[in-house]
């Protein structure tokens, strides 16, 4: 190259690295809520139809405190809880069987191909002609609903536990029954847990649509109740509770993520 | 304790991966076996410490190992296979935890595998905080905390910078002076067969053969003295010249298994 003077060379590596900003979703959020207040109380949205979110809450306020928050709450909570615990206990025997053991393979993943596809609620007036239109046959739509999606991923998690850890583990000699403990299931967990995620928002799901059919209490019984009687702010209140017990499950999912996989 | 290997062969469907392979390793020997990369070394260590059956032929050990060993052949994996939830310390007790040993006779044992290993600080991190060559570390520690009788090391260094790879390397000389171990050693690095082989058994390309076998009369320890440069500098030429060939040939290989 020809003698000349010296360039400096200009920076071209900016752009493309997502820096955090913790305000903008605040602001986001409190800038659509404001549009929406503003709108209604410039009588662009029927209040009939369409409650401001000032309405909304005043509906969530007397919800709470009339005591019946709790009551729907918790009959919710008490199906998500039992029919969970029902189906994802055992989605993970199965799944994890279905790891370990080639039997349970080879009869596992056809029955669960052919079953997972069907929507649990499809199921639930099966479920009233049996057990009745009680607790009994909505614990049953979610233990089902929450137990094909459990037993994929714990076969799944399982079936990617690394081979190398496997040999290295039968190169030391350990035995078959320590091999699973010690390393296959905690291999495993990482996948265990995501599917929990899966299952749990699964089961909110379920929970809605199966209280909307003969239940007096129940988050998805008030939602169907308040749409009948046309009391829109109290089924938006009803639909923010249930965001919020979304929101609440995701974080405690979270939480117990956090700890178990510390090691990560 | 001697390491036996006759008329070894193995496929892998319609892929010949050994053909046929008599090998012996003499008690205190390390043998570095050296090849292209898919010429079957990693199965012939698999088969050599029973975690293949091989196709054809038969493996044995002859002699007494050492007192306190636990486990006869033992690995040293080239991805170190630690587990990633287990600390230094649990991952080196993992090889102990099967056996009868009272929590104190354990805890010697592994505290001595992590003095031995430089490891004593580090007992209580996890493997992600550390840097690759302490992995590899832990895994040596792992497999000197049950008193080896032959170790077996599949390409131990291959994932470790040059550095990293030298160091590593004199630590383990110091190990194997000390415990005067059987080892039979994998790798494709040709200094690395140099400096840690009592002798160096060349194989071909796939399907695996013993081409040829070099001793090193050179002992191990004196190795990088300046006035040996030169003699080892001409070892691994030769070394070169008997896998050039081979090493090309494999290369533009396309697998077809
Ligand atoms: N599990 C397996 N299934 C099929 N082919 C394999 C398997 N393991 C290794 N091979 C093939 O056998 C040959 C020898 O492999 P390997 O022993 O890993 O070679 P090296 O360790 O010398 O690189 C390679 O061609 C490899 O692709
Ligand atoms: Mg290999």
């Amino acid at each position: 190259m020809a003698e000349s003077a010296p360039r400096p060379v200009a920076f071209r590596g900016g752009g493309f690295q997502p820096s955090p900003r913790r305000w903008a979703p605040w602001l986001a959020f409190a800038a659509i809520l404001g549009l929406w207040q503003a709108a209604s109380a410039a009588g662009m949205l029927p209040s009939l139809f369409m409650p401001s979110p000032v309405e909304i809450g005043r509906a969530l306020g007397s919800l709470a405190a009339s005591g019946d928050l709790g009551r729907h709450l918790g009959a919710s909570l008490y199906r998500i809880g039992l029919g969970w615990t029902l189906g994802a206990a055992a989605g993970l025997a199965v799944g994890l069987a279905m790891g370990l053991w080639s039997m349970a393979r080879a009869v596992g993943i056809p029955v669960v191909s052919a079953l997972f596809p069907i929507p649990k609620i499809a199921l639930l007036p099966l479920f009233i002609l049996w057990f009745g239109i009680g607790e009994p046959s909505k614990v049953a739509t979610i233990a089902l609903g929450t137990f094909f999606p459990t037993v994929v991923s714990a076969f799944g998690a399982v079936d990617n536990v690394p081979r190398n850890l496997i040999r290295m583990a039968q190169s030391f000699g350990l035995p078959v029954a320590e091999i699973v403990r010690k390393v296959v299931l905690p291999g495993a967990l990482p996948g265990v847990l995501s599917g929990f995620r899966i299952s749990a928002s699964i089961a909110l799901i379920l929970v809605v649509a199966a209280e909307m059919i003969g239940a007096e209490f129940g988050v998805g019984a008030y939602i169907l109740l308040t749409g009948n009687l046309m009391q829109i702010d109290r089924l938006l209140a009803g639909v923010v509770v249930l965001s919020l017990l979304g929101l609440a499950i995701g974080a405690i999912l979270g939480r117990v993520e956090a700890w178990l996989l510390r090691w990560r | 304790m001697d390491l036996r290997l006759s008329g070894i062969a193995h496929r892998y469907g319609d892929l010949t991966a050994i053909e046929r392979v008599d090998l012996t390793v003499g008690s205190g020997e390390t043998v570095v076996l050296i090849g292209p990369s898919g010429c079957g070394k990693s199965t012939l260590l698999g088969i050599a410490g029973g975690l293949l059956a091989p196709g054809a032929g038969r493996v044995e050990t002859a002699g007494a190992a050492p007192a306190g060993c636990l486990n006869p052949l033992t690995y040293v994996f080239q991805d170190f296979a630690l587990l990633p939830w287990r600390t230094v310390e649990g991952n080196v007790a993992l090889a102990l935890e099967h056996h009868p040993l009272t929590a104190s006779e354990r805890a010697e044992r592994v505290d001595a595998a992590l003095a031995l290993t430089g490891l004593r600080e580090f007992a209580l991190v996890y493997p992600k905080q550390l840097s690759g060559g302490m992995r590899q570390r832990v895994g040596l520690a792992r497999a000197v905390v049950v008193r080896p009788a032959i170790l077996l090391l599949d390409e131990p260094l291959s994932a470790l910078d040059a550095q990293t790879r030298e160091l590593l390397m004199a630590d383990l000389l110091a190990i194997w002076e000390r415990e005067r171990t059987t080892a039979l050693y994998v790798t494709h690095n040709l200094a690395e067969a140099a400096r840690l082989g009592d002798r160096v058994v060349v194989m071909s390309r796939r399907p695996g053969r013993i081409k040829d076998t070099l001793a090193i009369d050179l002992p191990r320890g004196a190795r990088e003295r300046p006035e040996h440069a030169a003699a080892m500098a001409d070892l691994q030429a030769r070394l070169w010249r008997l896998i050039e060939d081979e090493a090309r040939v494999a290369e533009r290989e396309v697998a077809d298994g």
